[in-house]
């Protein structure tokens, strides 16, 4: 029997089997941001503490950024706070930091891989629940908290019980308008948001094999909004095709000693799986969250669920998501109307999905009082995009312009909605309050879909929009 | 590295009534932007506290005549809600030292023994025996020994509870996953020297 990329990397970053039962794994790449490393950052100083491996870490700033302008001090001093003291842990501690302005910040999850340091084989962690977007490398990446951010860099290890696998395959090819973020979403509306709990999901299949880099971070982004504690991509050409040339990519000789460990570190061809699903790729159509949580979701020629239809279980869950969304019930998802338009976060703020959404906005307007945001995951992302006019297209159509950052995907940055309204959203999360407004209504689609809905002023189906093939 | 064990705690308590305290309650959630734990102790139950004094009554963490208490006496599900740590590090920097319950949610008590404090059950007509004993007289000395599993208090001993893996990991001090971590670093460090992408390929 062979062997699977978990347990080759697990095995390779075992320390030791601790006394509590859990395995010390090492950590090869620690990322680092504002919100979730001051406390840790403290408890160093307070136990004398340094930081293992500071040549292990990567620090940038990105969850309270404000998008609109960077003028300092910030006009929340809790923010300001945040980012001084991030500094000055960086400094004290000799941890390379991507500040603010530098052309290489951005969002956590854009930045890593962009500059080359997330890689296949490696073991990842990061204060954030979405540091399984690295998986799609070929890496075991894993969000942890803020004690776990202490053991990380007081020792650059983690204690972890190990994980069950569960291999999902998607047949056949995507059709024009469908996406990476399309079929994450149908997985968990299959699997349910606790249907990963106690696995790492690994992603293969036809519709796997064709995706870009870009696409497959964003499938392996969500991982763990269907509880999954990770979710990765076996790394091949796509990936080495990806990585080469980036500023903290192997180079000369050793590119190619690093290409072949890589290689051999995807799961082999008769790899065990404690699981195995498959899902029909050719058969996806565009998605659309309709709840509170990423699984309450329909295809966009759907229509919302009636409470009474729902299984007992699930019934109460339903009732109350309809309740929060200002549904009744039965209405076909298209149609819906929005207010605002997000497009951005780790899930969907890279190039490729700037370029779909601007594909959808050429030559097209925003409807009268839809505001609009396009918001690139990173100031290199941003860069790109203005290169090849993408601004242009975005602000001739009536949308706003960003600079990077996470902007509208959580409430700890001046972007929010306000009371009630109803945001078409890039993102990944759609619980109740997510996106700043106790009250604010998420629906969460593909950037691609979110472009449709921000010029038709509702959701609609992105295909007809969209000439001619990919 | 020398972990630190902990077995006894010791001192007086504060009785806190009310089942389902949950950790907003403990610690509001505006208070959870700041960079470090320091003075969050000032702000536990800061919310409840107001409420009490708007209703002309005193909020136990206010009653002077518990101050300086190294045991928090709570009853059902202490700690429910969300999963920041931010909960028991208020207790902790608020002076207490071990909590004494009828129950708690699973990731406060995870929390709480990742931070160094413990977490005892006893049944419910003991806690309502201990609470009203505590409130009657302040200044009963009690003392928890997580070895023998029991807690004293003035004349009286009750049994205490806690899961038997968190109770080792206390008694043997590995309640400190950090200290732990770091306890066979050269270990870490011969590892790090055969990873192909830690030597540069
Ligand atoms: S974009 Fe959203 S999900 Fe991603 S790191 Fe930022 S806040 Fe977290």
């Amino acid at each position: 029997m062979g062997r699977s990329l978990l347990s080759k990397v697990w095995d390779l970053h075992a320390v030791r089997k601790l006394p509590t039962g859990q395995t010390q794994l090492f950590v090869g790449l620690h990322l680092v941001h504002e919100v979730t490393s001051p406390q840790a950052f403290a408890m160093l100083k307070e136990n004398g503490w340094t930081v293992a491996f500071p040549s292990r870490t990567v620090a940038t700033v990105d969850h309270i950024i404000p998008t609109l302008s960077l003028a300092r001090p910030f006009a929340d001093a809790e923010a300001e706070e945040m980012l001084v003291s991030l500094q000055r842990n960086c400094r004290d501690f000799g941890v390379p930091l991507y500040d603010l302005g530098a052309p290489e910040q951005g969002i956590v999850h854009v930045v890593g891989p962009e500059l080359g340091f997330t890689q296949p084989g490696m073991t990842i962690a990061c204060g954030d629940s979405h540091t399984s977007t690295h998986g799609a490398f070929g890496a075991l990446a894993f969000g942890i908290g803020t004690s776990q951010v202490r053991d990380v860099l007081a020792s650059q290890c983690l204690a972890m019980d190990p994980m069950k696998l569960r291999r999902i395959d998607v047949t056949g090819r995507l059709a024009s308008g469908v996406y990476a973020k399309d079929v994450i979403l149908a997985i968990i509306r299959t699997l349910g948001v606790k249907g990963g709990v106690g696995y790492a999901y690994e992603y293969g299949g036809e519709a796997v094999d064709a995706m870009s880099m870009d696409e497959r971070m964003t499938l392996c982004n969500m991982s763990i909004e269907g509880g999954a504690r990770a979710g990765y991509v076996n790394p091949d050409a796509t990936t080495f095709e990806y990585l080469k040339g980036r500023p903290a990519a192997p180079k000369g000789e050793a590119w190619d000693r690093a290409v072949a460990w890589w290689f051999s570190m995807a799961s082999d061809a008769d790899a065990a799986y404690d699981d195995r699903v498959t899902l029909d790729g050719a058969a996806l159509e565009p998605h659309v969250t309709w709840g509170i949580n990423p699984a309450q979701s329909t295809g966009v020629t759907g229509r919302v669920p009636r409470a009474p239809d729902a299984t007992p279980e699930a019934r109460a869950q339903v009732a109350e998501a309809l309740e929060y969304m200002g549904f009744t019930g039965g209405e076909a998802i298209a149609g819906t109307k929005i207010d605002v338009a997000f497009i951005g976060s780790c899930t969907n703020g890279r190039l490729s999905d700037l370029r779909e959404a601007a594909r959808v906005v050429k030559g097209r307007k925003v409807a009268k009082g839809v505001k609009a945001l396009a918001v690139p995951g990173s100031n290199a992302v941003r860069a790109a995009a203005e290169k090849e006019g993408l601004d242009a297209v975005f602000r001739d159509a009536g949308f706003e312009w960003r600079g990077a950052g996470c902007s509208m995907c959580l409430a700890m940055n001046p972007d929010r909605l306000e009371g009630r309204q109803v945001c078409a959203s890039s993102s990944n999360r759609n619980f109740k309050g997510r996106q700043g407004s106790p009250t604010g209504r998420t629906l969460l689609m593909s950037p691609a879909m979110v472009a449709a809905a921000a010029v038709a002023g509702e959701v609609t189906d992105v295909r007809p929009l969209l000439g001619g093939g990919r | 590295m020398s972990l630190p064990a902990i077995r006894r705690v010791s001192g007086t308590a504060r009785p806190l009534t009310g089942d389902d305290i949950d950790t907003d309650r403990i610690i509001p959630a505006r208070f959870l932007v700041s960079v470090t734990f320091d003075g969050l102790g000032a702000h536990a139950f800061e919310d409840d506290r107001r409420g009490a004094k708007t209703r002309g009554e005193t909020h136990a963490w206010d009653d002077a005549r518990f101050f300086g208490a190294a045991l928090l006496l709570v009853n059902r599900n202490f700690g429910c809600g969300s999963s920041r740590e931010h909960a028991p590090q208020a207790l902790l920097r608020g002076g207490i030292r071990a909590v004494v319950g009828e129950s708690y949610s699973e990731i406060f008590f995870g929390n709480s023994v990742a931070i160094g404090l413990p977490c005892v059950t006893l049944p419910h007509e003991a806690m309502a025996a201990l609470q009203a004993l505590v409130a009657g007289d302040p200044a009963t000395m009690l003392a928890l020994d997580l070895g023998t599993k029991t807690l004293a208090a003035g004349e009286a001993t009750f049994p205490v509870a806690m899961p038997e893996n968190a109770r080792q990991a206390f008694l043997s001090g590995n309640w400190d996953g950090t200290s732990m971590l770091l306890d066979r670093y050269d270990e870490v460090e011969a590892l790090a020297k055969r990873l192909h992408y830690v030597t540069g390929f």
